[in-house]
């Protein structure tokens, strides 16, 4: 019996004093802080690129869908505005959605921001444009599955089609987008993991830095994984608890 | 309580979805304070009729007037004047993320027609008037049917327009529950409101139409007091139609 809580306690102070090695010598633990920050910042930046360019492509896209059939018969000039402006959406949607998100990253690195040598900013831009292509898909569905009663009641009683948008569709369709864009979130937190390929210090790359320079890995790679975690855990929570919040004054 | 001026007014109305003609040329008029009841075997072309009035579906061919605007015309706010012709649908379509008073008063208040103390005030008084009033409150779901249809009558009324639409509003409801719509109805009617109704109650024609239009393969087949289309139809189609509904 002494034994295994002998075994036990030998595990703990060698984990103890891995964790010294590791973290606490030369201030290592600096460089895993520097990392979060500059994960939160990018996915934060990002989330918010993505979020604008999401409305308004989702704006442009289904305003399109939905009043095609009438502005063609009409013939009017705004028709061909519109049909161009959801054409370009689509070439956008299809280009950023069938390349990798670190091949994207590395062109707008490499190739467009040459000159900007900090890779943060370059990394929001990269991840808000790629980011936005899938917000605006989630936004356009959810305000296609909006019943169609809805906006003709606002209509009916005068709004024009952005009030009617403003008010009455978009409140209705962020409820329903709520665990979607939370998913979309939570997959952008981790995509940036990526951002050590044009020499971002992030979570991962402080990780696998402090790894290589103390030969340890599982002090410093079970860390990262375990803040990666953390982060989902408190994000799920939260939207878990607005959607709540969102429902329990529905009903 | 009719009167001698025309409010609506159609001229050679034509509507087509792709290749399928739902109106074929349809003339008549709406006077203020009439209440027209329009009927038909489904997919007659009633309910579009009554939705191309406020354009909600635009006419393929020919004109609307309204207050003598044609409203038809592409270079008119059709904004403005649906303002002044309140909708009510057969799904009631109140807003779910609002409450009753909130649906009523959020057109009034961001169309700057009212403050939202007047709009509130206002709401308030119709609620009381169609026996909602403890409902203000509540959100959509929380109401049944017939309240749901009620609320979606005064929400337009809360526009104070100058007629209102009803497109079918009682369909969508469990049979119990139609006649207190229909009650809301009756007495708006006595106030004097210019109303077009879409419906399938024939004991509603009858008792609170000034006139039927009879709408059948998309034309007006036949039209005139409830006296007149009930008592004694003249088309086959009519008779036919009357013969299977009451």
């Amino acid at each position: 019996m002494s034994n295994i809580f002998e075994t036990i306690k030998n595990w703990f102070d060698s984990l103890a004093h891995e964790f010294n090695f590791v973290f606490i010598e030369d201030n290592r633990y600096t460089q895993m802080i520097t990392g979060l920050e500059n994960t939160v910042k990018i996915t934060l930046g990002a989330l918010l690129i993505g979020i604008v360019i999401g409305i308004v492509i989702a704006a442009v896209r289904s305003t399109y869908d939905k009043n095609k059939e009438r502005m063609r018969r009409s013939g009017s000039p705004a028709y061909f505005i519109l049909a161009f402006l959801n054409f370009i959406c689509k070439v956008y949607l299809t280009v950023i959605r069938g390349t990798p998100v670190v091949v994207q990253l590395m062109i707008s690195y490499f190739l467009i921001f040459v000159s900007v040598k900090d890779g943060v900013p370059v990394g929001i831009f990269a991840f808000g444009i790629n980011s936005g292509a899938y917000v605006a898909e989630i936004f356009r569905g959810g305000i296609m599955s909006i019943d169609n009663g809805q906006f003709e009641a606002g209509r009916s009683l005068g709004l024009n089609y952005i009030q009617t948008m403003f008010h009455i569709i978009i409140p209705q369709m962020f409820k329903n987008v709520l665990p979607t864009l939370c998913n979309e979130f939570i997959a952008l937190l981790k995509e940036t993991s990526v951002a050590g390929y044009v020499g971002v210090v992030d979570l991962t790359k402080a990780g696998n830095a402090i790894a290589g320079r103390t030969y340890s890995y599982f002090m410093p790679l079970i860390s990262v994984a375990l803040i990666y975690l953390v982060i989902v855990m408190i994000l799920t929570a939260l939207v878990g608890k607005l959607e709540r919040r969102l429902r329990s004054s529905d009903h | 309580m009719t009167t001698d001026t025309v409010l609506i007014k159609t001229v050679g109305l034509e509507k087509s979805f792709g290749d399928i003609e739902v109106l074929k040329g349809i003339d008549t008029e709406i006077k203020k304070g009439e209440v027209v009841v329009i009927i038909g075997p489904s997919g007659s072309g009633k309910s579009t009729f009554l939705r191309t009035l406020n354009l909600l579906e635009s006419p393929t061919a020919g004109q609307i007037f309204f207050e003598g605007t044609d409203i038809t015309n592409p270079k008119i706010d059709i904004n403005l004047h649906r303002q002044k012709m309140g909708m009510v649908f057969q799904q009631f379509n109140l807003f779910p993320h609002m409450t009753v008073l909130k649906n009523m008063t959020i057109a009034p208040v961001k169309l700057k027609k009212a403050t939202k103390k007047e709009a509130e005030e206002r709401a308030l008084s119709l609620l009381e008037r169609v026996g909602l009033a403890d409902r203000a409150n509540a959100y959509p779901s929380q109401l049944s049917g017939g309240q749901k249809q009620r609320v979606a009558i005064v929400r337009a009324l809360c526009m104070q327009p100058d007629v209102m639409l009803f497109d079918e509003p009682t369909s969508a409801l469990d049979p119990e529950m139609v006649g207190e719509v229909l009650d809301v109805m009756k007495a708006l009617a006595n106030d004097g409101m210019t109303m077009a109704v879409v419906t399938h109650e024939m004991g509603f024609a009858r008792e609170v139409a000034d006139r039927v239009l009879f709408i059948d393969q998309g034309i007006i087949m036949e039209e005139g007091t409830p006296e007149e289309v009930f008592g004694s139809p003249k088309s086959p189609r009519l008779k036919d139609f009357l013969s299977k509904v009451i």
